[in-house]
């Protein structure tokens, strides 16, 4: 900017205008480009802070959601199904939506959190008490107590939830799975 | 100091350019940058540069201004009905300097009308608009309305109460236009009651039409005023001019940078302490609402309070119509070559006369308001309910996705014991919680609509071949439990 205004006032100037009078309008020329660019360069902070904003806050969450009161869990024989409301915060809007989970107990005897969504074709694992074990109605796969892969078609065992505690109560973090995979692998 | 110029001026402009060296030259001999640019800079001024004269460029700033916000709220913006409001409210209350840039957008659009008056006031008072500037001055007319056509467009698109109301009244005053007032709400509503085609409307004329037409205008409206030149002080001949010349750059370029500059730290410093607020949103049925409009409509609002049944022909249609043909016609009616204000006094008078008229009315709207006990109390309330939404955090919307079988569910107690039922039956292991589908089997959201009544039970009861197949078993339950899970399936929609 502040080039050009250079050069088009030293062309049509050149036969005018005195050198002193020349040098001064450049110089103002240039003065007037650079502030121009400063400025607005300090107008396009808010305008670029404005756009990146999603690249710099999270804008999708899943929230955590209770489970229970810890309590409840203390003496866990079987796993226990837990109903969760998941919320899912997507820019200004949120879906709400519910989903099975199994509180259970791994070897050692800590609380962990299982998602009921089999992870060969995605149907909903219920608990069979009768045969201690997790199978799956649509297509049998079977996993033990801490959701340890046993047989079937499944590639994986039951996938775990990050779990927290919080005030007594035992907040999930829910996330979908690829299925059809040995590796437990977040989707989007 | 500044250097003067003869007419010759324009020949220079358009000799061949000398061929420059470097980069700049490569890229100037393709595209003829430098003289587009010594075009724009080197318009001679007669009588020279002068602080009266800022506005034209001033406005420019304000436009471009009002384009890039513009652009930039519309990354977040959705216009409709339900998500509008919650999206600015979310560039308000979550987006990093959204507070700043719709107040931006907001606030210059006010700044828009406050310049533009300056500017068709310094036209008037100069008698800048004769000597062959009729169509100059229709174009800048043109602008005049569009810009309040921007205005009134953009206003309803928070779609909060205090927009939606007063666009509202704004629709409804137009109905009130003999012959074509109702069709012309209708037109502009998108119907007959304010709702979701509306905001759809105002967006499109907002971002879409109008702009192209501003575009347009403000193209022609330079082009005409670089070929009719630059007037000059109110001295001068506006169809020869006689008194010494000055170029645009530099000193008018420095006043009108001035201007920017004010501009700039104005604006920033409204919309950094003071940002524009967002109301709680639009509900039609709020009967105790007292619209008002901004206050560059403050006039014509009050103005047509006084204009009722039949003698409302005279005060909203011909009334408005003479002025505003009166003002349009302007350079053909008024052909004297004479400008200076003070040898045209019928000019001047009326230009008084226009002025007290609509800051008197604009006052007299505030007046009545602040003395009326009732109206001044619900406008109090209305101002501290924005205040306190303004404070309240920003909520996310509920999606229509959300639990709506759940909240179905809820709603119908049969429904409820059949979704416990569908859970406790495992349904939901194929059929996905809340009947969405899995992998394994179909969902069963929205089959009420595609299954007669009482096919349903037989299904559940006797199997097609094909859903045996897919490995659905027949359900044994009592009667009672049966009838619930139907009206739970039912009710999935």
């Amino acid at each position: 900017m502040c080039g050009c205004a250079t050069d088009s006032d030293g062309a049509s100037q050149k036969s005018a205008a005195p050198p002193s009078v020349e040098n001064r309008r450049s110089f103002l020329a240039a003065l007037l480009g650079v502030g121009s660019a400063l400025v607005g360069g300090l107008l396009s902070v808010p305008l670029i802070r404005f756009a990146l904003f999603p690249l710099l806050r999270r804008t999708t969450e899943v929230k955590s959601s209770p489970a229970g009161g810890m309590t409840e869990f203390s003496a866990l024989t079987e796993p226990a199904m837990r109903t969760i409301q998941i919320e899912l915060v997507d820019g200004w809007r949120k879906t709400v939506s519910e989903k099975a989970v199994y509180v259970t107990t791994d070897k050692d005897g800590q609380l962990r959190v299982l998602t009921s969504v089999c992870p060969h074709l995605g149907c909903t694992v219920p608990w069979n008490k009768e045969k201690n074990q997790f199978i799956c109605p649509c297509h049998g796969a079977t996993f033990t107590k801490d959701g340890s892969r046993v047989s079937g078609p499944s590639l994986r065992g039951m996938d775990t939830l990050e779990s927290s505690v919080q005030d007594g109560q035992l907040l999930v973090r829910f996330q979908y799975f690829r299925q059809l995979v040995s590796d437990k692998e977040v989707i989007g | 100091m500044a250097p003067t110029v003869m007419h010759s001026q324009t020949e220079e402009n358009n000799a061949p350019i000398p061929r420059q060296p470097g980069v700049w030259g490569w890229f100037n001999r393709r595209t003829g940058l430098d003289a587009l640019l010594r075009t724009a800079l080197y318009e001679p001024i007669p009588g020279g540069a002068r602080l009266a004269y800022v506005f034209g460029s001033g406005l420019l700033f304000i436009f471009i201004s009002q384009v890039v916000t513009g652009v930039f709220l519309a990354l977040y913006y959705v216009p409709s009905a339900d998500h509008a409001h919650t999206t600015v409210a979310y560039i308000t209350k979550s987006v990093t300097a959204g507070s700043f840039l719709r107040s931006l957008h907001a606030y210059g659009a006010s700044a828009m009308i406050v310049v533009l008056l300056l500017h068709l006031s310094q036209t008037y008072i100069y008698g800048a608009y004769k000597g062959r500037r009729e169509l100059l001055w229709l174009s800048g007319c043109l602008l005049f309305a569009l810009v309040l056509g921007m205005a009134f467009t953009g206003y309803l698109l928070p779609w909060d109460q205090r927009s939606y109301f007063a666009t509202a009244v704004g629709t409804n005053a137009a109905s009130e236009i003999p012959w074509i007032g109702e069709s012309l709400k209708r037109m502009m509503r998108g119907g007959t009651e304010m709702g979701t085609l509306t905001i759809s409307r105002f967006f499109v004329a907002h971002v879409f039409l109008i702009p192209a037409f501003i575009f347009a205008l403000v193209a022609s409206h330079i082009f005409l005023f670089r070929k009719a030149g630059a007037a000059g002080p109110s001295t001068e001949n506006p169809y020869e001019p006689e008194q010494k010349l000055e170029l645009f750059y530099p000193r008018q370029v420095l006043m009108d940078l001035s201007l920017t500059a004010l501009l700039i730290i104005g604006l920033g410093l409204l919309c950094f302490f003071a940002p524009m607020q967002l109301g709680p949103p639009a509900n039609s049925a709020d009967a105790q609402y007292i619209p008002r409009p901004e206050w560059y409509y403050l006039p014509i609002f009050q103005w047509l309070k006084y204009w009722h049944g039949a003698a409302s022909i005279v005060g909203i249609l011909m009334i408005p119509t003479v002025l505003v043909l009166a003002i349009v016609a302007l350079p053909f009616l008024d052909r004297s070559v004479e400008r200076r204000p003070w040898k045209r006094p019928v000019a001047m008078g009326a230009y008084a006369f226009v002025l007290f008229a609509l800051v008197g009315l604009g006052l007299r709207s505030q007046y009545v308001d602040k003395h009326d006990a009732g109206v001044a109390q619900q406008l109090a309330k209305q101002r501290s309910e924005e205040e306190e939404y303004m404070h309240k955090p920003f909520e996310p919307e509920l999606s229509s996705a959300s639990l709506t079988a759940a909240n179905v569910a809820l709603a119908d107690p049969l429904a409820a014991k059949g979704k416990t039922i569908f859970e406790a039956q495992s349904c939901n292991a194929c059929h996905g919680d809340g009947g969405v589908g899995t992998a394994a089997a179909p969902a069963l959201v929205g089959i009420a609509a595609k299954i007669p009544p009482g096919q349903l039970a037989q299904f559940f009861e006797h199997p097609t071949p094909k859903m045996t197949a897919g490995g659905m078993p027949p359900i044994d339950l009592p009667a009672d439990d049966l009838k619930a899970l139907i009206a739970y399936v039912e009710s999935l929609k």
